[in-house]
């Protein structure tokens, strides 16, 4: 099985994230790391690898060369190689764009060995738009089996179990497909010691765009399909009132606090 | 006037509220027109609700070959509706399936993408909020029909009184549409509670709650609110994930959150920052949730909550 797991390099959700003055996410002043939900694709893929001898898992990223970080720690958990999109035309792309760039990379990395499934987190933790599996999947004309939180396969099959607004829903489709799963499908692993070592040898290729065939007028900011106008820091709440419950006291101003706003 | 298309969100013909909120945005942007998958006998119920809340018209399409099968359909089926009626806008709801719907639609028709709308003005400047509830983002969508998927709470519903004219529409299936088959499906069972993400109200527990969502869900049913949970909650086994407040979980807005033994990670601010009121229980003073809230108890949220339903069902009478 030849498993291709996207993985986005992201600004670091505890630090104090920015725009830059073109309104695009500050991804160089703010220390960036391999975006946790990601961190379950690889699991997942590792899995199907343990389970499946002679997979190959490739772990594929978009992004500046600092990004080369997401790639490494994807290979430190036991991905066999990496690539990186790495090209100054792509900054600023939007989801269409950034959508593009991936399926042409999924495209160059199956030229020789068919890539059977493409596996992506369920979102990023910087944009959070969830929407780069299904246009992945719609760029390369294959089904999607998305928001699994659990995964199961038998060769070339494929169940998922889905948890939607309204129901569980269990998914069934047969590879090659694009796959995305969340937290729920379970803990990921650390690198261990070895894993750190070994990745150090793994091959990691950069790509520019001219590598996989796309033009640097299709991607980034300034033929974006969408335009941000303003982004404006919160201006941070005002301190509420604190009080401390002493003999039921709490239980009172609660209640008072609700009714003064109306809510009973 | 040009059209703008909302995709209904319904289960089983019964229309979830958020939809009725996609047509006051709608509004806005020109003439309303409700997109309806399902039975047409399913649709014509519908479309009176609709069109009381804003639709001018109300397309059924058939969905016996859609319903089956994940997002691509109900993808191919929006494109060939797009195409026929050149619309000034599609909106969505922002869940699963509306953002994935809208993802392969932008693709399909060439279109710009914003999700996570938290209010959309007339000229469709577009108002999302960014990291964890600490940007306020306004953009456009500068190519193509602009897909807009947006956070349920995020405008009032208004009767209008609007046609609501049904018209059928026949939309043609590909089989490379058909490939990701849904083999079985569990409908939610009813709380009797408000849904999470509709609610008005919502009350949540977390790591505090020892495992104990008593006083939780007591303090809820008083207020009329959902129940939410902390990943922390979920982790432990306590509350199904399906009741998740947070960043991997439902991402909720209110009109009041009270967090119950709940610090308040990042994660957690990312599904509930934008709510409008936030009240919190706590014991520990120092936990960062506090700096969030608009009034805050430091106490043992199992007295205090007890203690504050009772005082609640006494004032309702």
């Amino acid at each position: 099985m030849n498993i291709v797991v996207c993985v986005k390099y992201v600004p670091d959700s505890t630090a104090d994230r920015q725009f830059e003055s073109d309104n695009t996410v500050d991804r160089v002043g703010v220390d960036g790391l391999l975006s946790e939900l990601d961190e379950y694709a690889v699991e997942q893929a590792l899995q199907l690898k343990e389970k499946n001898e002679g997979t190959t898992v490739t772990a594929l990223c978009v992004g500046p060369e600092k990004a080369v970080d997401a790639v490494r720690k994807a290979l430190q958990m036991g991905a066999d190689s990496g690539i990186l999109v790495s090209d100054e035309a792509i900054a600023g792309s939007d989801y269409v764009a950034t959508s593009l760039v991936l399926a042409k990379a999924v495209e160059k990395a199956g030229a020789e060995n068919k890539v059977d499934l493409v596996m992506c987190g369920m979102a990023s933790t910087d944009a959070s738009g969830s929407v780069v599996p299904a246009m992945l999947a719609e760029r390369l004309d294959l089904p999607q089996v998305t928001f699994a939180s659990v995964v199961e396969t038998q060769g070339d099959q494929v169940r998922i179990k889905r948890d939607s607004d309204t129901a569980t829903e269990v998914i069934g489709a047969t590879m090659p497909l694009v796959m995305s799963v969340t937290d729920q499908t379970g803990e990921a692993r650390y690198p261990s010691f070895k894993g750190i070592m070994a990745a150090k040898k793994k091959p990691l290729e950069t790509w520019s765009l001219s590598d996989i065939g796309v033009d640097a007028s299709e991607v980034g900011l300034s033929v974006a399909w969408t335009e941000v106008t303003e982004t404006t820091a919160r201006p941070p709440r005002t301190a509420g009132e604190i009080v401390k419950d002493e003999d039921g006291s709490g239980a009172t101003a609660l209640t008072e606090f609700l009714v003064s706003k109306k809510f009973i | 006037m040009s059209e703008v298309l909302v995709v209904v969100d319904h289960v089983d013909g019964a229309i979830r509220k958020p939809t009725f909120e996609l047509l006051t945005l709608a509004r806005r942007l020109g003439e309303p027109s409700a997109v309806f998958f399902g039975s047409s006998d399913k649709g014509g119920e519908a479309a009176q609700k609709l069109g009381q809340l804003g639709a001018e018209k109300v397309y059924v399409v058939d969905d016996t070959e859609i319903k089956g099968y994940l997002v691509a359909p109900k993808a191919e089926a929006l494109a060939q509706l797009v195409e026929k009626t050149s619309p000034a806008a599609v909106l969505f709801v922002s869940g699963y399936e509306g953002k994935e719907v809208a993802a392969r639609l932008a693709i399909k028709t060439g279109s710009g993408i914003i999700t996570d709308a938290v209010d959309v003005e007339e000229g469709g400047v577009v108002t999302q909020s960014a990291f964890a509830g600490n940007y306020t983002v306004k953009g456009k969508v500068t190519k193509g029909v602009p897909l807009i998927t947006v956070k349920p709470n995020s405008a009032p519903v208004e009767e209008v009184g609007a046609a609501g004219t049904v018209e059928e529409f026949a939309a043609t299936i590909s089989d490379a549409a058909k490939k990701a088959q849904i083999v079985a499906q569990q409908p939610r069972k009813a709380s009797g509670r408000p849904e999470l993400t509709e609610a008005a109200i919502v009350v949540s527990g977390g790591r505090g709650t020892g495992g104990n969502f008593e006083p939780v869900e007591g303090l809820a049913d008083a207020l009329g609110a959902a129940v939410g949970a902390s990943r922390a909650a979920v982790d432990s086994g306590w509350m199904p994930h399906t009741f998740q407040v947070g960043q991997t979980g439902k991402v909720v807005s209110p009109q009041l959150y009270v967090a119950n033994g709940i610090s308040g990670a990042i994660q957690h601010r990312a599904g509930m920052q934008t709510s409008k009121t936030i009240v919190a229980v706590n014991k520990d003073e120092e936990a960062p949730i506090f700096e969030l809230v608009d009034f805050g108890v430091v106490g043992d949220l199992h007295s205090v909550l007890p203690a504050a339903t009772e005082e609640i069902n006494k004032r309702k009478g």
